[in-house]
């Protein structure tokens, strides 16, 4: 969406995301979604009187994973306590980093070649889980709430980026390409529906060239298309109270989903004061570079090297190809295109079949096996299956495996041999004397009406690319 | 009353048992408990179990540890588990903690047989056991007058017989000034050397867990069984428990012992002149006395008042009705926190959580913690200064001795008795308080012996010759 | 600096700390806090711009522990410690506000 003219949006995403720890941040009890209500928890986590608090390990690596992944600087730092009052936090203080983060001053690039600061990467723990009953269920209204430790003590991230977004097109992308990231670092499984990743947008609006306006935070944005759909309406918001001569109040804002709007949560004047101290229950954290190494040696390729490994292998590779090399990566199907290019197949066939079929049969990929798409590729790349043949034969491997020569057999997508397909040809240039006129005057386009015509006639057995070559040889 | 390495001898050797030994100790705490007011809770079930476990594992020729079946009283503020642990507050009435304090699981581990909880001042918050929910204890040696605090309960218990040995806290003085007031020996261990896995926490950067006792060997035997690294204490320190029995009778023969005028200056007369009488006996046993001046001392006292609040401020907020302990029903979850917490604190944890969340708000942090912060590391430099110079420091424990019930009514009164011990907590540094001398009706002075983290071996080598020297063998 | 300290900000330090104060007790406590607050001025008329200030006493760094599950508590023996619960969960009265 755009704003009227003159107008520019800016915004600052905080996403939250939960560690893949076996345990929790300070306890062992285990980082599992799902539980049962209250199985997992333990004297520390549950914030008994006497129970202290000790770093798990595999936390701080990931948090430092998360950090080099984002090109931030990682540098000692400390834990504080923040101080409020709230039934799911059970020592009624949150532990988390302050003014020492252990990842600070990165950035992310984009695959559209924007960038986008990253100010802080820091470590923290997360809350219980209320259930409210009576009224609608919801907060408001409810007469009683019960609460859930298994999530309190869970290590989260919390990647804080510069003011740096203009479009909440780019915000999407910006958080795609860092669940991305998050899951290539084996951080996170990135499952935005468990709340694995929570996103909160700081959106502000001005006039191009004034100063940061006053923004809001929006919270509850469980979706890549929430978040889209929630700036753009924010955005409108702003712009439209400006223009009746209002003032953006700084607030925190809830998102709707199902209402699609945006609704005042906390006005700034209520802000808590947090009353931040060092946790004096833990130590520093001071990660040598001995100890920086070893984890950076673990790193995996991240997706922009991955795609850029990819692309390598297509050259002047078109605009749709470039996006369908972000669909292999954010999928992580890249050996699937791989393998089929390795095996002699063309590789922009493989990556578009990767990106499509797929892609869109990701839940049942398993009955796929590298070799079988290989030879299906293969196939259509030698002409004897043609595309829209080759996409049932994937389909049909997807659904139930199998073999891929096998299975085009069986549909009867035996090779049309050249003689028939002259045939054919021949055929459709005496019906449509007109087209085939302006085909030989120059005008190309023509050539799609008549690979159109023979696949209606073949039922989808003739190959575009024979047909064009039938039509080359008459012209 | 034997001391605690005799029981142990005894019970290993068969010329007792852990039951025998269990049974007299109840004998002696129902002798003067309902006077006293000494402990909140006994476990004799538990401990009858663990002392026939002892005397079962001493008849098929186990060697059972240095604490076999030594019965020992516990500060309420450790958890134990199944076993009411109060803290002495409403708030936390009749709630059983499900799991041990490291502390008990190696006293237990050491042979030791724990036999009930001892009262405190709620929440550790005190210098007299006058703020217990639960009534305060009384000085065995003068029932009219407090045992200090805020361990008066396992002060109480070792100066009243009832048990030879007893563990307490000290977050600011906690252990020594009761150990003062009631005649024994108390240490306040090097931070991070006990492990505070299981102490509900008053203020943790400043609580350690130390032993009460008659004598000084009693003292690093117990020090010696309950210390050590422990990983479910993130400051606990990473070396393993020293060795401290093998140095008590080391004497002080060359060392140098500084005499620090901060920590005596203002004490009443008896006990200027106790600490002077314990540095002669100190050089007559071969040490070098050097006098020294270390001004920054005075500070520590108002650090002390901002940073152990503002601590315990945030220790204290888990306190809010939802998962244990006292809850006040409320239309609201907010109001019934407020209504909580309203009606389990007594007045001076309010006072202190007050103070701390006052200190730590915006405006204020910089002026009061950030500034305490600077102080508590100008102690340290200045401790290190000294240390340089000298092996330890000498001083009063206390001002005076044990002062008589309600004497004390303004909190900034009650504070200023604290004045001689809280620097050693705000620079982690050990030190111990050992009965010498006597004072107004023939009340008992406490001397401090300071050092330098990790020195409790040399301060029990310098206590044990000034206990000698008092006419104790 | 010794900024003074006045019934409305220990009204509001009570109300930040989850305290309800009586008329008198608000009154008590001003003195008193007051009091303490006197006596720190002793620090705070001091120049220790040049000192890091000090959190733990012993600068101890990098204490981890492995990331490996132990066992939980049982639900039911915690629940039954707990003021009220219901389905497996601590129940309280409604909660007023979203958490900050």
């Amino acid at each position: 969406m755009t704003l009227p003219e003159g107008w520019e949006l800016v915004v600052g995403m905080e996403v939250h995301t939960e560690l893949l720890t076996k345990s929790k941040l300070f306890c062992g009890c285990e980082n599992h979604f799902g539980s049962e209500p209250n199985t997992n928890i333990c004297p520390i986590c549950l914030g008994l009187p006497g129970s202290l608090p000790v770093l798990n390990k595999d936390a701080v690596e990931l948090a430092m994973r998360i950090g080099m992944a984002l090109n931030c600087t990682i540098a000692p730092s400390t834990f504080h306590r923040k101080n409020y009052f709230y039934p799911d936090q059970s020592k009624d203080y949150q532990i988390s980093q302050y003014d020492l983060p252990i990842n600070s001053n990165g950035y992310l690039n984009l695959p559209d070649g924007s960038q986008v600061t990253i100010e802080r990467a820091h470590m923290e723990e997360d809350t219980g889980k209320s259930t409210h009953l009576g009224g609608s269920g919801r907060l408001a209204g409810a007469d009683r709430s019960l609460v859930d430790y298994n999530r309190c003590g869970v290590p989260l991230v919390e990647i804080v980026s510069g003011p740096d977004i203009r479009s909440s097109e780019q915000a999407r992308a910006y958080a795609s390409e860092l669940r991305g990231i998050l899951i290539a670092t084996g951080a996170s499984d990135g499952r935005l529906e468990e709340g694995s990743m929570r996103f909160d947008a700081n959106v502000s609006v001005r006039k191009t060239g004034d100063p940061l306006g006053t923004r809001c935070e929006i919270k509850n944005l469980n979706s890549l298309r929430s978040l889209q759909r929630a700036i753009d309406y924010e955005a409108a918001r702003q712009v439209e109270l400006i223009l009746d001569g209002g003032t953006v109040r700084q607030e925190t804002r809830h998102w709707d989903e199902g209402l699609g709007e945006t609704s005042t949560l906390r006005v700034k004047e209520d802000a808590e004061d947090y009353r931040y101290f060092r946790e004096p229950d833990l130590t520093e954290l001071v990660p040598d570079q001995p100890w920086q190494d070893r984890v950076r040696a673990a790193l995996p390729p991240m997706p922009a090297a991955r795609r850029a490994k990819l692309l390598e292998r297509i050259p002047s590779a078109t605009k749709a190809q470039e996006d369908a090399v972000v669909v292999v990566i954010d999928l992580d199907l890249e050996h699937f295109v791989n393998a089929a290019a390795d095996g002699g197949a063309e590789i922009s066939i493989a990556v578009s079949r990767a990106a499509n079929e797929l892609a869109a049969g990701i839940d049942t990929l398993s009955n796929l096996t590298t070799d079988a798409f290989t030879q299906t590729v293969l196939m259509e790349s030698k002409g004897e299956l043609s595309a829209t043949q080759s996409k049932v034969v994937l389909g049909e491997l997807l659904a139930n495996g199998g073999d891929p020569k096998k299975i085009a057999a069986e549909k009867g997508f035996e090779q049309m041999s050249s003689d028939s397909l002259g045939a054919t040809i021949d055929e459709l240039i005496a019906k449509n004397p007109d087209e085939w006129q302006r085909y030989k005057d120059g005008d190309d386009k023509l050539s799609q009406f008549f690979v159109g015509q023979a696949m209606k006639v073949t039922q989808g057995k003739a190959n575009g690319k024979a047909v064009i070559a039938e039509l080359q040889l008459r012209k | 009353m034997k001391t605690a390495v005799e029981i142990a001898n005894d019970v290993q050797t068969g010329a007792t048992t852990a039951v025998a030994q269990l049974d007299a100790a109840y004998v002696a705490i129902e002798a003067r408990n309902a006077e006293l007011n000494v402990f909140l809770h006994l476990d004799k079930e538990g401990a009858r179990k663990i002392a026939q476990a002892i005397d079962a594992r001493v008849a098929a020729g186990e060697n059972i540890g240095p604490l076999a079946g030594v019965p020992i009283a516990i500060k309420d503020n450790l958890c134990q588990t199944g076993i009411p642990t109060t803290c002495s507050s409403k708030i936390l009435e009749g709630w059983k903690p499900p799991y041990n304090a490291t502390v008990i699981d190696r006293l237990v581990a050491a042979g030791a047989v724990p036999v009930g909880k001892t009262n405190l001042d709620e929440f550790a918050m005190g210098s007299s056991t006058e703020n217990s929910a639960f009534g305060p204890t009384r000085n065995p040696l003068d029932p009219s007058r407090v045992p200090g605090g805020s361990s008066g309960g396992s002060a109480a218990a070792v100066a009243g017989d009832m048990t030879s040995i007893s563990l307490g806290s000290d977050t600011g003085g906690s252990i020594r000034q009761p150990a003062a007031f009631c005649g024994i020996v108390g240490m306040k261990p090097t931070y991070g050397l006990v492990s505070r896995y299981g102490l509900i926490a008053f203020a943790s950067s400043l609580d350690q867990i130390g032993p009460f006792s008659k004598t000084v060997m009693d003292s690093a035997v117990l020090l010696e069984a309950i210390a050590g690294h422990d990983p479910l204490d993130s400051t606990s320190l990473p070396e393993p428990s020293p060795s401290l029995v093998s140095h008590v009778n080391d004497g002080v023969a060359g060392k140098r012992i500084g005499l620090v005028k901060e920590l005596y200056e203002g004490a009443d007369e008896s006990v200027i002149n106790a600490v002077m009488g314990a540095v002669a006996a100190l050089k007559e046993a071969g040490a070098q006395i050097v006098e020294l001046s270390i001004p920054e001392l005075r500070l520590g006292l108002s650090a002390y008042y901002l940073i152990a609040p503002a601590e315990a401020s945030s220790n204290l907020a888990r306190f809010d009705g939802v998962r244990f302990g006292l809850r006040v029903d409320a239309e609201d979850v907010t109001a019934m926190m407020e209504a909580t917490r309203t009606a389990g604190f007594g007045a001076e944890v309010k006072r202190r959580i007050m103070l701390g969340t006052y200190a730590l708000s915006a405006g204020y942090y910089d002026a009061y913690y950030g500034q305490a912060l600077k102080v508590r590391t100008l102690t340290i430099n200045a401790f290190q200064k000294a240390y340089a110079q000298v092996d330890m420091l000498i001083g009063a424990t206390t001002p005076g001795v044990a002062f008589k019930f309600g004497a004390k009514s303004d909190p900034m009164e009650m504070y200023l008795n604290d004045v001689f011990t809280i620097p050693t907590n705000l620079a982690g540094d050990p030190a111990v308080s050992v009965s010498f001398g006597k004072g107004e009706e023939n009340l008992p002075i406490g001397v401090q012996l300071l050092g330098p983290g990790r020195s409790e071996a040399s301060l029990y080598a310098a206590a044990r010759v000034l206990e000698i020297a008092d006419g104790r063998s | 600096m010794s900024p003074s300290l006045s019934r409305d900000d220990v009204a509001k330090v009570a109300k930040l700390a989850r305290l309800r104060l009586t008329e008198e007790e608000l009154t008590t406590f001003t003195g008193q806090l007051s009091g303490v607050l006197e006596h720190a001025n002793d620090m705070n008329s001091l120049d220790l711009s040049a000192l890091q200030p000090t959190s733990n006493p012993f600068g101890l760094t990098n204490v981890t522990r492995e990331d490996v599950i132990w066992k939980s508590l049982d639900r039911d023996a915690v629940l039954a410690e707990a003021p009220d619960a219901q389905d497996g969960r601590f129940a309280v009265p409604r909660i007023l506000g979203e958490a900050p």
